[in-house]
C-alpha cells in the first residue's frame, strides 16, 4: 500500500501544527466559534449531539496494521473505548475533547493518517472497491489512481471552497461494489475495443435529499488524462454550481438542470483547454505510486483445500468470504454487525485484534467497506479456520455478509445533530427479529439500509429495503422504501406509503420479506422479485 | 419553561444553564423566562459554552426538568443504544424518560 514521501509527511505535519495553534487560540478566546468552526471542520472535527466528533480519513478504505492499532489507541486514550466505521470507508469517534484534538492528529500523522477533507465543501476522501488488488474480476488495481486523485485533490487551491462537498469513487472491476454511480464523480476503469485501458466517467450522482444516478458523460478517457478530465468536471461545477441554496448546490443538481449533454459539452470544452496547459502529473509520479501497490508475496503453491466439516465455519466461509484472484487465497470479510449490535462499531480491543490478524494472516493489510465492515484482503485458505476461530472468540465472527442482518445504519439521533430519528435501535431490532425467526439464510442477499434523516448517510435510497427516519410532529417515524440498489444495475428505492413507528417498521420489513418468499421465482433475490412483480403486492401485505 | 443548553467549549460535553453556571445534569436547569438571548450572548462571549440555544421544557417531578424534544432528551442522558455511556448507567428506567 501507499507510503508517504517527504512531501506528504510535511503537508500533514504542518497541518497538525497549524491546527494546534488554532485550537490554542480558540481556547484562549482569540478566535470566535464563527472563526474557528471552518478551521476545525477542515480537520474533521465536528460538534455533534454529545461532544466533538472526529472523522478520520481512510484513503480508499485501505490501511495497515500499525494504522489500525493507532485507531484503537485513539479509541482507548481519547474516546470511550470504541470507534465507528462509516459508510464512507472512514472511522469516527464520538466523544472527543477539543483540547485533545491536536494530539490525536499528531498520533495519526505519525502513522501517515489525517482527518483532512473529511468535512466541508471540498473533495472528500476518495472511495474505492474494498476488494481492490484482490478481486478476480478486476481489470487493474484502481488504488494507484485513487491515490493519484487523493494527491491531486489534497489542498487543491481551486477546489477548497466548492459550492458543496464532492465525492469521487474509482473502481476497476466488472462488479460495482462501491456504489460508484451514486457519487459526484464515479470513475470505472475500462478497456476499449482497441484493448487500451482508460476511464469511464459518470458525473452527477448522489444520495441525500435529491437522489440521482450519475449519467455516463464519457465512456473512455485515456488514463494519462485522468486528472485533466477530473479537473475539467470540477471546474465546470465550481464555476456554475449553485451557491445560493445549499440544497441545490451539489453537482447532481447542476448536471440535472443543465442537462447531461450541455454539462458534457462544457466539460469537453474545458478539457480541451486544459490539455493545452499540461496539468497532468508526470508519468514518473504515477509509476512511483504504482510501485506501492504491487501484489504481496503470495505463496504460489498455496493449497485450495478447505476443511468445511465444522458447520459454523462452513457457514461463515459461505457468507463472508469471496474468491481471490490468487489460487489458495480468499478475501475474508469481518462483519461488524453482530445480532443486536451497533452497525459499524468496534471496541478498541476488537480493532487491535483485527490489526493483529491482518499482520499475521493478510500481509499487513485491511480495508474498511462502505457497508461498515472490515476486510482482510489476502488470507491463505490454510489459515482461514484459525482466523475465524480468533474472530469468533472476539465477537467478530458473525456470518451474515449481505444478508438482512448486515444492515447499514447511520449514527442517527443517538449521536448525530442533523438526525430526525434514531437508526441504530431499528437496525438492532431488525437483526434480532430475523436472527430469531431463522429466515436470514433463506432470504439470501438482502441489502437493508437505514438513515436517520434525509441526508442519507445510511444510503437508504440504495437499499433493496431502505428505511428513512423522519420527525413527525416531534415523534420518530420511519418510511419504508423498496427496490434500491447500489450495484451495476443501480436504482433508487421507492417509498411504500405512510410511515411507521419504531416497532411498526420492523413488522413492515418482515412482511415485505414474507411477500418475497411467497412470490420469488427460482434463483431470484429480494430485489429481483420486487423488480418483477412491482410494489403493489408488497403494499397490500405491509398495510393490511 | 425555557431552559438553555450548549456544549462545554473544552470538552464538548452537553451542559445546561443553572442560573449562575453550567451543569452536565439537566435536572439543574432553570427557567430563564425571557432572558435567554442575553444570557447566551454573555456566556458565549465568556468562552464557557459553545453552540448554545434555548429550548422548551417542562417540570418533571423528581427528575426536575424534561426537554420537550427527544433530541434534547437524548442529549441530556446520552445515546439510547449505549446505556453504559449515559449519565445514569445504573438506572434501568432512564431510557424510558427519553422515549
Amino acid at each position: 500500500m501507499y507510503r508517504y514521501d517527504q512531501y506528504d509527511q510535511a503537508m500533514v505535519d504542518t497541518r497538525v501544527a497549524e491546527f494546534r495553534d488554532q485550537t490554542r487560540r480558540r481556547l484562549e478566546g482569540k478566535l470566535t466559534e464563527d472563526q474557528f468552526k471552518p478551521l476545525r471542520l477542515q480537520n474533521g472535527l465536528y460538534l455533534q449531539l454529545h461532544a466533538y466528533m472526529l472523522r478520520v480519513a481512510v484513503p480508499y478504505g485501505t490501511l495497515n496494521s500499525a494504522q489500525m492499532h493507532v485507531l484503537a489507541n485513539i479509541a482507548d486514550k481519547y474516546d470511550r473505548g470504541y470507534g465507528h466505521f462509516t459508510t464512507r470507508q472512514n472511522i469516527q469517534y464520538n466523544w472527543i475533547k477539543l483540547e485533545d484534538a491536536p494530539d490525536i492528529l499528531a498520533d495519526l500523522a505519525a502513522v501517515e493518517m489525517h482527518a483532512i477533507q473529511t468535512s466541508g465543501n471540498c473533495i472528500r476522501n476518495i472511495s474505492s472497491d474494498q476488494f481492490a488488488g484482490a478481486a478476480g474480476d478486476e481489470l487493474i488495481d484502481p488504488r494507484p489512481y485513487a491515490e493519484l486523485l487523493r494527491q491531486w485533490s489534497s489542498f487543491h487551491p481551486e477546489f477548497l471552497t466548492l459550492p458543496r462537498k464532492f465525492k469521487i469513487c474509482v473502481i476497476a472491476s466488472e462488479t460495482d461494489r462501491a456504489a460508484m454511480k451514486l457519487h459526484d464523480i464515479g470513475i470505472r476503469i475500462v478497456k476499449n475495443a482497441a484493448g487500451e485501458i482508460g476511464a469511464a466517467f459518470y458525473v452527477g450522482g448522489g444520495m441525500g435529499r435529491t437522489p440521482m444516478i450519475a449519467p455516463l458523460i464519457r465512456d473512455f478517457v485515456p488514463l494519462d488524462q485522468l486528472i485533466t478530465y477530473s479537473e475539467a468536471c470540477l471546474r465546470v461545477y465550481n464555476r456554475y454550481g449553485r451557491r445560493d441554496n445549499k440544497y441545490k448546490a451539489r453537482i447532481k443538481i447542476l448536471v440535472h438542470e443543465l442537462g447531461k449533454e450541455e454539462y458534457t459539452r462544457q466539460v469537453e470544452e474545458e478539457f480541451a483547454h486544459l490539455l493545452t496547459q499540461g496539468i497532468e502529473p508526470p508519468i514518473a509520479e504515477l509509476e512511483r505510486i504504482k510501485a506501492h501497490f504491487t501484489d504481496p508475496a503470495f505463496d504460489q503453491g498455496a493449497s485450495d483445500d478447505l476443511d468445511l466439516s465444522d458447520p459454523a465455519f462452513a457457514l461463515w466461509v459461505a457468507r463472508n468470504t469471496v474468491a481471490h484472484k490468487q489460487p489458495g487465497y480468499v478475501i475474508a470479510n469481518i462483519s461488524l454487525k453482530p445480532v443486536g449490535g451497533i452497525p459499524g462499531d468496534a471496541s478498541a480491543a476488537q480493532i487491535h485484534l483485527m490489526a493483529d490478524l491482518a499482520k499475521e494472516y493478510s500481509f499487513d493489510e485491511l480495508r474498511v467497506t462502505h457497508a461498515q465492515n472490515i476486510v482482510l484482503p489476502h488470507v491463505k485458505k490454510a489459515d482461514l479456520h484459525t482466523l475465524w476461530q480468533k474472530l469468533d472468540a472476539a465477537g467478530l465472527g458473525a456470518a451474515n455478509l449481505d444478508t438482512v442482518e448486515d444492515i447499514i445504519a447511520c449514527p442517527g439521533l443517538d449521536y448525530c445533530s442533523l438526525a430526525n430519528a434514531r437508526s441504530i435501535p431499528v437496525a438492532q431490532k431488525i437483526s434480532q427479529r430475523f436472527a430469531a425467526n431463522g429466515k436470514t439464510g433463506e432470504l439470501g442477499e438482502l441489502k437493508l439500509k437505514i438513515s436517520g434523516c434525509i441526508n442519507a448517510c445510511g444510503h437508504h435510497h440504495a437499499g433493496h429495503i431502505g428505511i428513512l427516519g423522519v420527525d413527525k410532529k416531534g415523534l420518530e417515524n420511519y418510511q419504508l422504501l423498496l427496490g434500491g440498489c447500489e450495484g451495476d444495475d443501480t436504482s433508487l428505492g421507492k417509498i411504500t406509503g405512510p410511515g411507521f413507528t419504531e416497532d411498526g417498521i420492523v413488522d413492515a420489513v418482515e412482511k415485505a420479506t414474507e411477500v418475497y418468499l411467497a412470490e420469488r421465482a427460482e434463483g431470484e433475490r429480494f430485489l429481483d422479485t420486487y423488480r418483477r412483480i412491482g410494489m403493489e403486492k408488497f403494499k397490500e401485505a405491509i398495510y393490511a | 419553561m425555557k431552559i438553555l443548553t450548549g456544549n462545554d467549549l473544552k470538552s464538548g460535553a452537553v451542559v445546561w444553564w443553572t442560573g449562575y453556571d453550567w451543569s452536565i445534569h439537566v435536572e439543574d436547569a432553570v427557567d430563564v423566562g425571557d432572558q435567554a438571548d442575553a444570557i447566551l450572548q454573555r456566556e458565549e462571549g465568556a468562552r464557557r459554552v459553545n453552540a448554545s440555544y434555548a429550548i422548551d421544557a417542562e417540570p418533571d417531578g423528581e427528575r426536575g426538568v424534561r426537554p420537550a424534544h427527544i433530541k434534547d432528551r437524548i442529549r441530556a442522558l446520552g445515546p439510547t443504544v449505549r446505556p453504559d455511556l449515559t449519565l445514569k448507567p445504573a438506572d434501568p428506567n432512564a431510557g424510558n424518560w427519553v422515549i
